[in-house]
This record gives C-alpha cells, sequence and structure tokens, in this order.
C-alpha cells in the first residue's frame, strides 16, 4: 500500500489512489483528489454530492450506489454524469475519500 | 414447537427446506415454506432459449416435486414481513408467526425503471432473456430476423449471473454464423462496467473473446433512457447507441415484498453480513440468494456454497452457539463461448478468477480461464446436476469455500 501526501497530510492510498481509511479524508483534500480525476473546480453541485456520500457512508457504512444519490440524496444521475463525468460512482467516491464502489460480481 | 419459516422455494429455499428438514425434530420443529407460485424454472436454461438449444419444457418443473415430506407449502403470495412482530402476512390476510426465518425471494428484472424500455418497442425489437416470456418472444424473433445491429445492453448493476450477457453474445455470434447470416449481422456489447467483466485479470480474458469473434465493446455506457420510435439507447451523458434489436438486461431488484417490508435498500436486497448470513438487522433472521445485498455473484452456484454455510450456521444459532463466519463469496461459473466450447471461472471476494485446473488440482476435468470443450460439456450437465443434486442438496464433490489449490497466481 503506498503514501501519498494530500493537502499536507500523509495517507494510506490504494493501487488506484483512493484512500484506504475513509476517517483520514478532510474537507481540504477535495479539491486536489478532484483534480486527480480531471476535475479543475468543485462547484456547489460537487459539493453536495460529497456531502451527502459523506453522510450517507456514515450512517450506513457503505459507499452510496448512483441509485441512492438520486433517491436518497436527491440528486439526478444525469446532474450526476454531468459533474462527474464518465464513471460518476467512481469519480465522485474517489473525491469524497470513500474506497472504489465494488462493481458487484 | 418451534417454527422455521422459508419465504421463497426456488433455488435457495428449496436447497434449504431439503438440508434442514431431515436435522430438525419433527417434534419439535415445524417448517413451512411460501411461495407464490407452483411452477420452478431452471433460470439458467433460459439463456438457451432463443437460440432454440431448449424450448419451455426444458426448463419447467413442478415446485412441490423437490419439497420433501414433513413441511407445510403454502403457496400464496406474500404481503409483506413484520419483522419487530415475527410474523409475514399472505395476500389474503392470513398471518404466520415464526421463531426463525429464513428469506430466499430471489430477484427479478424490472425494464420500467429505465425511461421508454417497457413501451412500444417491448417485445417487437426489445426483449429481455431473463424472464421465460422474454426468452420465448427472443426466439420467435430470432427465428425470422434477417440481419442488422444487435445491441445487448446490460443497464445496470449489479445482475444476477454476470457472465450471462456475455454467453448470449458468444452463443449469438454462433448461432448467426450456423444461419448463414453472421456477416449481415453487427454485434454491440454495451456495459457500465469498464470492461467486459468486473475482475481485471477475466475482464481481459473475456475481452480477448469479445474481440475474436468481432463483437464490439462499448465500456461505461449508464444507460439513461431508450427512444423507442428512433430505435436508440442514450447514456446519461448523452452518448448515443441505434440498435435494430436490442436484447436487454434491465435494472435486477430484490422481491417487492422486501420494499413493502421496509427491509432492502435501494434497490430491495437485503442487507445481510457477508460472512455468516445473517440479517444485519435481526438476529433471527437469516438470507440466502439472489435477495442479499453481498458484493457477490448472484448465481446458483453461489446459493449453493450459501446453502452449505447456512445450513451449519442455522443449527448454532438454534443451539446458542456463536455463527461461523464461513462465506467467502465463493462462485462458480460456467461460461458457454459458443461452437460447442466453454470456459470456467472460479473466483470469491478476494481472490478474482485465476488460470488452473477444477476440481482436482493439476487433474481437472474443467480447465479455468481456458476455452475447452469439457468445460461446455460442464455447462450442459448443470442442468441435470442442478434438478438432481443442487436442489436436492445433495453434496457436491466442491468445497463450499474456495481453494487456492490447482490455480496459477499470474
Ligand atoms: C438467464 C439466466 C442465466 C443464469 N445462469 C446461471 C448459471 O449458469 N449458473 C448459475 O449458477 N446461476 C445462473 N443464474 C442465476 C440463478 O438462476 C439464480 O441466482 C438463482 O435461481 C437464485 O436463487 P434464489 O433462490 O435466490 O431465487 P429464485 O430461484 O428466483 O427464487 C425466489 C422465489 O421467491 C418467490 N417469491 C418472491 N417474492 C415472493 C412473494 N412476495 N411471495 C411469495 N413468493 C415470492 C418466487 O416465486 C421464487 O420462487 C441465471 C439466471 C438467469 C436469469
Amino acid at each position: 500500500m503506498a503514501e501519498k501526501i494530500i493537502a499536507g497530510k500523509t495517507v494510506q492510498v490504494d493501487e488506484e489512489g483512493f484512500l484506504v481509511n475513509p476517517d483520514d479524508w478532510t474537507e481540504e483534500m477535495a479539491p486536489e483528489l478532484a483534480a486527480d480525476m480531471g476535475i479543475s473546480e468543485l462547484t456547489e453541485g460537487h459539493w453536495k454530492v460529497v456531502r451527502f456520500m459523506r453522510k450517507d457512508f456514515a450512517e450506513k457504512g457503505q459507499v452510496p450506489s448512483i441509485r441512492r444519490m438520486k433517491n436518497a440524496g436527491g440528486i439526478p444521475t444525469k446532474d450526476l454524469y454531468d459533474l462527474f463525468p464518465e464513471g460518476p460512482g467512481k469519480k465522485a467516491s474517489y473525491v469524497a475519500g470513500l474506497s472504489k464502489p465494488h462493481g458487484c460480481v | 414447537m418451534k417454527r422455521l419459516l422459508i419465504l421463497g422455494g426456488g433455488t435457495a429455499g428449496t436447497m434449504m427446506v431439503n438440508k434442514l428438514r431431515p436435522v430438525l425434530d419433527e417434534q419439535e420443529w415445524q417448517i413451512t415454506l411460501i411461495d407464490e407460485f407452483e411452477t420452478h424454472y431452471y433460470q439458467p436454461g433460459f439463456l438457451f432459449i432463443p437460440f432454440g438449444i431448449y424450448n419451455k419444457q426444458d426448463v419447467i418443473k413442478p415446485k412441490r416435486d423437490f419439497y420433501p415430506p414433513g413441511v407445510d407449502v403454502i403457496m400464496s403470495k406474500i404481503d409483506v414481513i413484520e419483522p419487530k412482530k415475527n410474523r409475514v402476512k399472505l395476500a389474503d390476510g392470513k398471518i404466520i408467526s415464526y421463531d426463525y426465518l429464513i428469506i430466499a425471494t430471489g430477484s427479478k428484472v424490472h425494464p420500467a425503471e429505465t425511461e421508454g424500455m417497457a413501451g412500444d418497442g417491448w417485445y417487437k425489437n426489445i426483449f429481455d432473456f431473463y424472464t421465460i416470456e422474454g426468452a420465448l418472444a427472443l426466439r420467435n424473433f430470432l427465428k425470422y430476423w434477417e440481419g442488422g445491429k444487435m445491441v445487448l445492453n446490460i443497464v445496470e448493476m449489479p445482475i444476477k449471473c454476470p457472465v450471462a450477457p456475455l454467453e448470449f453474445v458468444f452463443l449469438a455470434d454462433w448461432w448467426f454464423t450456423e444461419q448463414g447470416i453472421r456477416d449481415k449481422v453487427e454485434i454491440e456489447y454495451v456495459t457500465p462496467l469498464p470492461g467486459a467483466f468486473t475482475k481485471p485479470i477475466a475482464s481481459k480474458f473475456l475481452g480477448q473473446f469479445l474481440e475474436k469473434k468481432n463483437v464490439h465493446i462499448v465500456s461505461d455506457f449508464g444507460t439513461g433512457r431508450v427512444d423507442s420510435a428512433n430505435n436508440k439507447i442514450i447514456s446519461f451523458d448523452d452518448k448515443e447507441i441505434n440498435y435494430d434489436l436490442l436484447v436487454t438486461i434491465p435494472t435486477n431488484m430484490g422481491s417487492d415484498l422486501i420494499e413493502r417490508s421496509d427491509m432492502g435498500d435501494d434497490l430491495n436486497f437485503i442487507p445481510t453480513d457477508p460472512n455468516t448470513l445473517q440479517s444485519k438487522e435481526y438476529e433471527n433472521i437469516f438470507v440466502i440468494g439472489d435477495a442479499t445485498d453481498l458484493p457477490s455473484s448472484k448465481a446458483g452456484s453461489v446459493a449453493h456454497f450459501e446453502a452449505d454455510v447456512l445450513f451449519e450456521n442455522f443449527q448454532r444459532a438454534i443451539d446458542g452457539r456463536p455463527l461461523k463466519k464461513a462465506f467467502d463469496g465463493h462462485a462458480n461459473c460456467f461460461i458457454e463461448s459458443g461452437f460447442g466450447k466453454g470456459i470456467l471461472i472460479d473466483f470469491n471476494y478476494d481472490v478474482e478468477p485465476l488460470p488452473g485446473k477444477f476440481p482436482l488440482p493439476g487433474v481437472g476435468p474443467f480447465s479455468l480461464l481456458e476455452e475447452t470443450r469439457m468445460n461446455h460439456w460442464g455447462k450442459m450437465t448443470f442442468r441435470w446436476v442442478y434438478w438432481n443434486l443442487l436442489l436436492k442438496g445433495a453434496e457436491l464433490p466442491i468445497e463450499a469455500q474456495m481453494t487456492m489449490a490447482g490455480k496459477k497466481r499470474q
């Protein structure tokens, strides 16, 4: 497992750069993580997604699915794709410091 | 008298009732099983129906033929589970209480979850093959189709039997070749996943097969809606794909019953301990088969391995012993690859499919992550194994837990 300095803090990340421990995450890290995903600026829309994911994860212990973000978070799937193009589940999770959503085999 | 209640008498419910009846004292334990329908469908057989390899009679048998004596079987729709009251309500209002509950209510496809899918094109040039109705309608369509562009599309994950869509395009390639129209058919495989399969080594291996069979893959495609007037599927980020024939794997969801009972996640799958199969919320409820929210495949083979674990854990629970964390996500899937050949994959939560021999290390007779005639034979024999051994809860020569013996790390 690799270590990486994000927003001045040393954290553990997996092969793909996802935070290993979600508790290491702080809001200050989000812009840097977003940049890794090719997102240059975090808008209010992005923050709504990230905050919902953090809150839901804290409550349920599971990274919310795209469907859950729509049903419980009130985030239309189309918006999610606009904000985190090509693979929104994965990208939003990365920015929120959560693990890669398992594709469910 | 205590009561074990089993909801759903399909693959998993049938296995559990056959395993548990002989070991639970009839003076002490009443077992009641409830299912809505009399007919058991061999769902893995649906794959072969569109190509005329199986017909309807090949995939159906009466459910009751597979339940052992000494079990009360109720054929009724279950309206709601009231877990806090340890009881369920049937559609006719009848109440049935339980001491322990096993939920095995499976999963189903929901085309109406996708805008435009279940509209004018449904069963005209849009079909599923995950239901008997869909498989038969597609059979009639394909019999007379003269060619064009066939799109196989997976709407969203998870789906039951995640290899079935790959098998469908492999068989289609073979079938159109047999019909002499392969040169008139373009096949496209459209998936929300980043590749042919979820796990990297198998994804690469199966991806090569798609290429070899001249099937074009479109990955990371999240199906937003279907425009059936113009024969197009459109992704959430506005990419468009035209089709002449759309074979779709619609959204898979757990039983509506789970939603009515407020016991599931957003897809009506029940939060379940991934290793013990106990419900995360209720100590006297266990969940098995497609009904769980586990990150394992939704497959009959998985339900079989789960049944071995649940058999032991149920007895531990009633004897007041700690449960064994014994389920490892083991899945074992034959993949029909066309032209009389097949591929076999064996994996669990942690170890992705690897090459090797199976089930006897070094011997086989089956080969993992390799295309052989013997693997095809295994796939075709599975139907016999399913009806005669698996449903009856008999021991198969495969351990519930995955083994590394005979496998090669890459
Ligand atoms: C096309 C296709 C190909 C497949 N290929 C393979 C394969 O090659 N290998 C493999 O291992 N698996 C395969 N599978 C998957 C396999 O069939 C399923 O994973 C397995 O049947 C799941 O068993 P289950 O008991 O969980 O659900 P089911 O067998 O579906 O049983 C659920 C039962 O619950 C009942 N029920 C649900 N709700 C209610 C209610 N409210 N009231 C009363 N009764 C209710 C239903 O009537 C049903 O009988 C395939 C599936 C499909 C569709």
